[in-house]
């Protein structure tokens, strides 16, 4: 795979002879586990596998809360009590299914951002990258429906705003809400269909993460460099890379170790320091709550929504020039999809040939600037909407369209890029003969120490 | 393969033609198909039946407010005191952001004025004003932004409705008058039917 020359799976046996000319699924499965790697992968490339574990855990947790849980407005509440006081083991598999979104996007989120640091998207991973971006907005879709579920308040006020966005589209915007809850409000009907779609799109989800890491086995994997690992013969691409079974395979599970001891440290000890207190009150279509704040992982996009109101000029523009067809409501909606979308088109928007933020001089600090900028979205966006957070919402929504839409394009144009190392193996020498004192020869591939 | 034998050969355009017409009629049996799926998930026939209420108002006295659930929205029913009326006729049509008064009894439209957005009692009142003079005012307490109810009781800085989740003020008559929220609260269709009950829908 990759075009990366490497030993492919060759069936010894007779029994798996016979196998493998019916179905080669030995050999795939084969190929898909040591595929050649680039050795000079970070930290930052172990996200991957703990997004496939928090995939699978929220998939194996969410088949047994169902068999519990019981999606009607009158009991739905009651029955996620019955979980968490009468079934066996039921708390810890609700707090951890609760926990495991957020376990999720966290991992999402430096995944991207780790993506958007070293170039990952750029050709010839733009593939990677739009399925990835898919992935995402089917995990926004999946969290927001499965937050519904246990029929809270913020639960049911949550729903209320968000299927709201889709009221703003002119025009057919209110038949879309309509037929979304399938009623005039949230009520039965749209408890029944959001358990529907929230036990659906994990499978989706797993579909797409399929083909998500077949475009990335195709291309082979990006690197701290951005470099291409050499395919002009399988000694220079030995020289690059290590096949991910046992090496990846063992780094990834070790972080992943860590990761779960916090994880779990928060499951057992603060299992509901990332949610609302005003979810343990049972919905009430008549009574909204003082203050309506999304999940976490939704903020800055809840931010950028509510940054453009009336009184901001691009607003009134809008409005303006549509003559009153795009109002401050619609454009709040066309700027929340509006950052999705810039986000998903970076392969395009960037024009710079070079990979890695590492050699990008003036790229590096744009990108700092732009994560602390999410940072600063996600707290805003749990502020209440008045004083100075509107404005802090406004700049960092800015920042945020800037980002893509501006410095990206330009950078490639007005930047030097510092050179870059020649090959993999160059990195790799460079970073591990010094540590030690051995003195790097540049020719050593395999690792000194300890072997 | 050849354009020109192709062109020149009828049972070339016979077969386009059978082409078209198949892939035609394909996508008509797959639209056909797929809408009675998608119709589904529009609202279910007793959803829809539910389409009247009768209110009685007798408890709600001058500067209370009485709040129903109707097609599971809420349905706001004051009864604004005399200085609340006044206050909402002192605005001037043009500081309102939404100049229409979004009421369902009154066709086109009209300007948003107190005498547009207040029920007339039983049996129509008086003379001019006499919708404002009663002081009934019923309106659907989902705010125009993204569907909160709206605090009542004198909230906001206007002295009527303020929606918490993202800060519009609405004033004695559910007007907006700032924040986000594009339009009016509406009124639903609701008329009264006799002294002390308003049927809704």
């Amino acid at each position: 795979m990759g075009g990366i020359p490497h030993d492919h799976y060759e069936p010894n046996s007779r029994g798996e002879k016979w196998l493998h000319r019916r179905l080669p699924i030995v050999g795939l499965m084969y190929d898909t586990l040591m595929i050649p790697t680039p050795k000079n992968l970070n930290w930052m490339w172990i996200f991957g596998i703990v997004l496939v574990f928090c995939l699978v855990m929220q998939i194996i947790t969410g088949v047994l809360l169902v068999m519990h849980y019981t999606p009607h407005v009158d009991m739905a509440f009651a029955s996620v009590e019955h979980i968490m006081r009468n079934v066996n083991g039921g708390w810890a598999i609700r707090y951890i299914h609760q926990n495991g979104a957020s376990l999720f996007f966290i991992a999402v989120y430096l995944h991207i951002f780790r993506g958007l640091y070293y170039g990952s998207y750029k050709a010839p991973r733009e593939v990677t990258w739009i399925i990835g971006m898919l992935i995402y907005v089917l995990m926004m879709a999946t969290a927001f429906m499965g937050y519904v579920l246990p029929w809270g308040q913020m639960s049911f006020w949550g729903a209320t705003v968000i299927t709201g966005l889709f009221g703003a589209i002119p025009f057919i915007g209110e038949g879309i809400q309509t037929w979304l809850l399938g009623g005039p409000a949230v009520d039965n009907a749209t408890l029944n269909r959001f358990l529907s779609l929230h036990y659906l799109l994990p499978f989706l989800i797993l579909g797409l993460v399929i083909v998500h890491i077949w475009a990335f086995h195709t291309t082979g994997n990006n690197n701290p460099t951005g470099v291409e690992v050499r395919r002009t013969s399988k000694k220079e691409a030995e020289a690059d890379t290590l096949p991910f079974w046992p090496y990846f395979v063992i780094k990834d599970l070790f972080a992943l170790a860590v990761i779960l001891v916090i994880f779990f440290a928060i499951v057992g000890f603060m299992p509901n320091y990332l949610g609302h207190p005003d979810n343990y009150i049972e919905a009430n279509p008549l009574a909204t709550p003082a203050h309506i704040v999304p999940e976490w992982y939704f903020l800055p996009f809840y931010a950028i929504l509510r940054a453009f109101d009336q009184e901001v000029w691009v607003v009134i523009a809008a409005d303006f020039l549509t003559g009153g067809i795009v109002d401050a409501k619609f454009f709040g909606v066309i700027a929340m999809f509006g950052a999705m979308l810039v986000m998903a088109l970076a392969p395009w928007l960037d024009t710079s040939s070079v990979r890695s933020g590492r050699y990008r001089p003036m790229f590096k600090w744009w990108f700092w600037v732009f994560a602390f900028n999410f940072v600063v979205l996600t707290w805003v966006g749990a502020r209440p909407a008045e004083g100075i957070y509107p404005y802090i919402a406004l700049i960092a929504s800015a920042y945020w369209f800037a980002y893509f839409l501006v410095i990206l394009p330009l950078l490639g144009v007005i930047e030097k890029p510092l050179p870059q190392p020649d090959t993999i193996e160059d990195d790799f020498n460079e970073h591990y003969s010094g540590d030690d004192g051995t003195p790097g020869s540049g020719t050593a591939a395999a690792p000194s120490p300890a072997e | 393969m050849n354009p020109v034998s192709h062109a020149e050969d009828p049972s070339g355009e016979r077969r386009d033609f059978l082409y078209y017409a198949t892939a035609g009629f394909g996508a008509v049996a797959a639209g056909a198909a797929a809408w009675p799926l998608v119709n589904s998930m529009n609202p279910s026939a007793d959803t829809r039946a539910a389409s009247q209420m009768r209110v009685d108002v007798s408890g709600v006295s001058e500067g209370t407010q009485l709040t129903v659930l109707f097609l599971g929205k809420p349905i706001f029913i004051r009864r604004a005191t005399p200085d609340e009326i006044e206050a909402a006729q002192a605005v001037e049509l043009g500081e309102l952001p939404d100049q229409i008064a979004r009421n369902e009894n009154i066709s086109g439209d009209v300007e948003a004025t107190v005498e547009n957005r207040f029920l007339p009692p039983f049996g129509g009142g008086e003379g001019d004003g006499a919708a404002a003079a009663g002081g009934w005012l019923v309106m659907q307490g989902v705010c125009t932004h993204l569907g909160c109810v709206p605090l009542g009781d004198g909230a906001g800085d206007f002295g009527g409705w303020f929606c918490p989740c993202h800060g519009s003020h609405y004033d004695t008559a559910g007007r907006i008058r700032r924040g986000p929220a594009p339009e009016n609260l509406p009124i639903p269709a609701a008329e009264f039917i006799d002294d002390t009950t308003i049927l809704l829908g």
